[in-house]
């Protein structure tokens, strides 16, 4: 065994021990779900996120109550989403099988939650629901009422549509889904375009429109007035330095370099809101070891 | 803060104790050619530390750093202060947990806010996993702290539909054939805040919470420019799409909570208004988060200052030669 | 025929959307077009489901390197998906307590939900985190003053690093609030930098993008740009 490997190997042990001894060996101990039990309508049990602070005074209160419990479920469900946010970070030091494991159960699980989440919410009610209001009434939503309960059999074309679309799965003559691949295309141009030509075209020359002399309660203001006047000599020069009809060479050549200084200003003021946003990202999940996985931190007062 | 080294001296030792190998090379090989063929894994385990060490810090003392609200931000809060009590606003989560770090103070400030305000509030989501963050911010924040709101009086959720801006397209004008149940499977025409409610123009606000495509430029583009008499939005965004939303403030988007610095600047406002004296936690997680961004920040800076003393250096060096 | 209707839908399809907005007796069929295209967005769902699971196994039974992670792909696949489809676990809406299918499908506590909070929600979160990691490696490594372009760009980054947090806000507190070079406060510089400098870039990157757009809309609407429709 190699020098790196046998520190490694030290590490991770140290660490494995570590959490059996604050997991097993420890009065606050760590990682652990606790739920609120309630009677639902009609008989039905709830279980609602509890915290162990209110478990430790509903124990205090009586030591017999039920009320709020331990739940083995969600506890293994916080050891599960530590080991991996742990197996994702592993990726840092090298690519390996429990990241590789790790990705493919994202890979599986994202992408049925998305068909889930387009099935219940779109398919049944937008499509099948339409289509026939009765058949979704039956099983799935009994309170469908007055219009949405009437069949609307227009949305037969997009359910043909959906149908041929799914033939892109075929080997052969998946020719057929381009009627509903043109479709969308065609759908997705027309939209875009008008909300790119009235939104960011007319309106952003509209907003650049702005008075070159400023006067504020009856007084010229200086600071406006400057401000106005960059905004409207940077939206020229960056559209100067984006245009290539013309060589930049003399007044138009300096417009451009202009131009450049402008946009290097904007890519630095997005890369240091880029590092803003990455940062948050993994704050939250560091967050999440130290206080929902290891209960080091209390910010919530949850314990 | 000494108090915390005392106490808390096992977290710095180890924090020592993991640059000790690049302390022994630095001591072997020099300084200089250490850091100039630095490997990556180094500059990762800073960035850990720079990030694991406050919020460590900040779990156990409680501290934040002061925040002073930005102008985009106040008038975030002014824009929903203007609000009556029972003007219907619209909420769109439009982001899922992967931006959650960003954007989940927000949701949560900006729901709080509306409750107080006592305003109607209409949840719906563009993004597949938006609906889900619906959920976690209405019990975190309304059925936890707001037991008196009642769902289908006071807030409602219409949850996901698929087609990003063609969903913005469709209800601007007729939200009802998009929209024929709430998320839960019950029938509009049965939720008495849903009666009248035809279009998304009927709303005195929109509040989006973005992180991307589908997410505010398509609010921008597809409801507020069209109808810029009837249709007023404000919005929340991730770090990385700040930057390009300034162009439509303030005349398309009059206010604007740009990644977690706006988050805290926000909450510091709500909570002034409306926390009380001692503030729920919760209500607390953008500013707690400033604390590892003031340290990271500060990491990234010294390392493009040392990597680029180290360039300039070498580079004087070859001239030299 | 196979070449010549799609370009027709394409066209109805387009125009439909671009008459609506300007005539309004056609918003009923912009508000169609519209309903259609965001059905279809969610049949594109089970499309890709159904060429994720094509692949998956088609790599398992041609057992190529790694088909290993392609049966967790699939078995992660198929279980969320049936639990989820099938609302397991799920009770009944409250009011319909005869329809079993009736409850939400995101009901806290039912198998999908544990699927999304335990698995989906730490892997995608944690696959976003890292790449705090890389852009602080990105930065030792890569980011030089070489030039004036370059150096304004990292000093933008530095003020604005520093102006996002409490670090800038202390450093430059000593100027004066109300004076002549208020303005040199960090807090005020990331202000004017952001309402000024980088509202006039992004502006005149967005009307250039915006006339991309509308360009290749058009091309395509009007059947000069054909290559989404593939090979014959």
């Amino acid at each position: 065994m190699s020098r790196e490997s046998k520190i490694w190997t030290a590490v991770m042990l140290t660490g494995l021990l570590a959490l059996v001894v604050r997991a097993g060996f420890t009065t606050t101990g760590m990682g652990r779900a606790y739920v609120h039990v309630t009677q639902g309508p009609n008989g039905i049990v709830q279980e609602d996120e509890a915290t162990y602070r209110e478990y430790r005074q509903a124990v205090a209160a009586n030591p017999a109550q039920t009320e709020y419990r331990f739940n083995l479920p969600r506890t293994i469900g916080i050891w599960a989403a530590a080991f991996f946010t742990l197996a994702i970070f592993s990726f840092l030091f090298r690519d390996n099988p429990i990241y590789k494991v790790s990705e493919a159960v994202l890979i599986g699980v994202s992408a049925a939650y998305w068909i889930v989440v387009g099935f219940w919410d779109v398919l049944v009610p937008n499509l099948i629901g339409k289509i026939s209001p009765s058949m979704v009434q039956a099983w799935a939503i009994p309170g469908l009422s007055g219009a949405d309960a009437v069949p609307k059999y227009i949305y037969l074309v997009p359910l043909a549509l959906g149908v041929m679309l799914l033939t892109r799965l075929l080997p052969k003559g998946n020719w057929i889904s381009r009627w509903p691949l043109a479709f969308i295309i065609g759908a997705f141009a027309g939209i875009q375009m008008l909300g790119y030509m009235h939104g960011d075209f007319l309106a952003q020359i509209r907003n650049s429109i702005l008075p070159l002399v400023v006067v504020n309660a009856g007084a010229f203001d200086p600071w406006d007035s400057i401000r106005n006047t960059l905004i409207i000599v940077g939206v020229l020069c960056c559209l100067a330095y984006f245009f290539f009809s013309f060589e930049h060479t003399g007044v138009m050549g300096s417009a451009s370099r202009v131009g450049v200084w402008f946009l290097m200003i904007t890519f630095g003021a997005s890369f240091g809101y880029t590092v803003m946003g990455r940062i948050a990202l993994l704050a939250i999940r560091i967050e999440y070891l130290l206080d929902d996985w290891l209960w080091l931190i209390d910010p919530l007062q949850r314990r | 803060m000494s108090d915390f080294i005392i106490h808390q001296w096992w977290l710095l030792l180890i924090v020592l104790a993991s640059f000790a190998p690049l302390a022994f090379k630095m001591v072997r090989e020099g300084a200089e050619n250490t850091l100039r063929e630095l490997d990556r894994g180094w500059v990762f385990l800073l960035m850990l530390w720079a990030v694991l060490v406050p919020i460590y810090y900040i779990g156990v003392t409680g501290a934040t750093l002061p925040e002073v609200p930005s102008a985009l931000s106040q008038a975030v809060f002014d824009e929903i202060e203007k609000l009556k009590p029972g003007d219907p606003v619209l909420f769109s989560f439009d982001y899922d947990p992967a931006s959650a770090g960003e954007l989940a103070p927000m949701a949560t400030a900006l729901v709080k806010h509306c409750a107080e305000k006592k305003l109607k509030m209409y949840f719906i989501a563009l993004w597949p996993v938006g609906a889900q963050m619906v959920d976690n911010t209405i019990d975190k924040v309304i059925k936890a702290d707001f037991p008196q709101m009642v769902y289908g009086r006071d807030y409602v959720t219409l949850g996901y539909k698929s087609g990003n801006e063609g969903v913005i397209k469709v209800i601007v004008t007729n939200l009802r054939e998009l929209y024929t149940t709430d998320s839960r499977g019950r029938s509009l025409n049965d939720i008495p805040m849903m009666q009248g409610i035809m279009n998304v123009q009927q709303m005195k606000l929109i509040i989006n919470i973005s992180a991307g495509y589908p997410g505010t430029k398509e609010w921008v583009q597809y409801a507020v420019t069209p109808y810029p008499d009837t249709i007023r939005l404000i919005a929340g965004s991730v770090g990385v799409q700040s930057p390009q939303l300034y162009p439509y403030i303030p005349r398309q988007l009059p206010g604007l909570l740009a990644a977690i610095k706006g988050a805290a600047e926000y909450e510091r406002l709500v909570i002034n208004k409306y926390g009380g004296p001692t503030p729920d936690p919760k209500y607390m997680e953008g500013l707690r988060r400033m604390g590892p961004q003031l340290i990271a920040h500060l990491l990234v800076i010294a390392l493009i200052v040392v990597a680029n003393v180290l360039y300039f250096t070498s580079r004087g060096r070859q001239r030299a030669r | 025929m196979k070449r010549q209707v799609p370009l027709i839908i394409t066209a109805i399809a387009g125009f439909a959307l671009i008459a609506a907005y300007f005539i309004p007796y056609t918003q009923s069929w912009g508000e169609t077009t519209a309903i259609w295209f965001d059905v279809l967005a969610s049949i594109a769902f089970v499309l890709g489901g159904g060429n994720l699971l094509r692949v998956h196994l088609k790599k398992i039974s041609d057992r190529v390197a790694g088909w290993g992670y392609s049966v967790i792909v699939l078995v992660t696949f198929i279980i969320t998906l049936a639990v989820g489809l099938g609302k397991v676990g799920v009770a009944p809406a409250p009011q319909f307590p005869n329809y079993p299918w009736s409850g939400p499908y995101r009901q806290t506590g039912a198998p999908f939900w544990f699927l999304y909070e335990y698995a989906f929600v730490p892997l995608t979160a944690t696959m976003f985190a890292m790449l705090a990691f890389y852009i602080a490696s990105a930065a030792f490594r890569a980011f030089r003053a070489k030039n004036v372009d370059a150096s304004l760009l990292l000093g933008t980054a530095f003020i604005i690093l520093l102006g996002r947090t409490f670090a800038g806000v202390i450093l430059t507190e000593w100027i004066p609030p109300n004076s002549l070079f208020s303005g040199l406060r960090v807090e005020n510089l990331t202000v004017y930098i952001m309402s000024v400098f980088t509202t006039a870039g992004n502006r005149a990157i967005m009307i250039g993008v915006a006339l991309g757009i509308v360009a290749t809309a058009l091309k395509l609407l009007l059947g000069v740009d054909r290559s989404y429709l593939g090979k014959d």
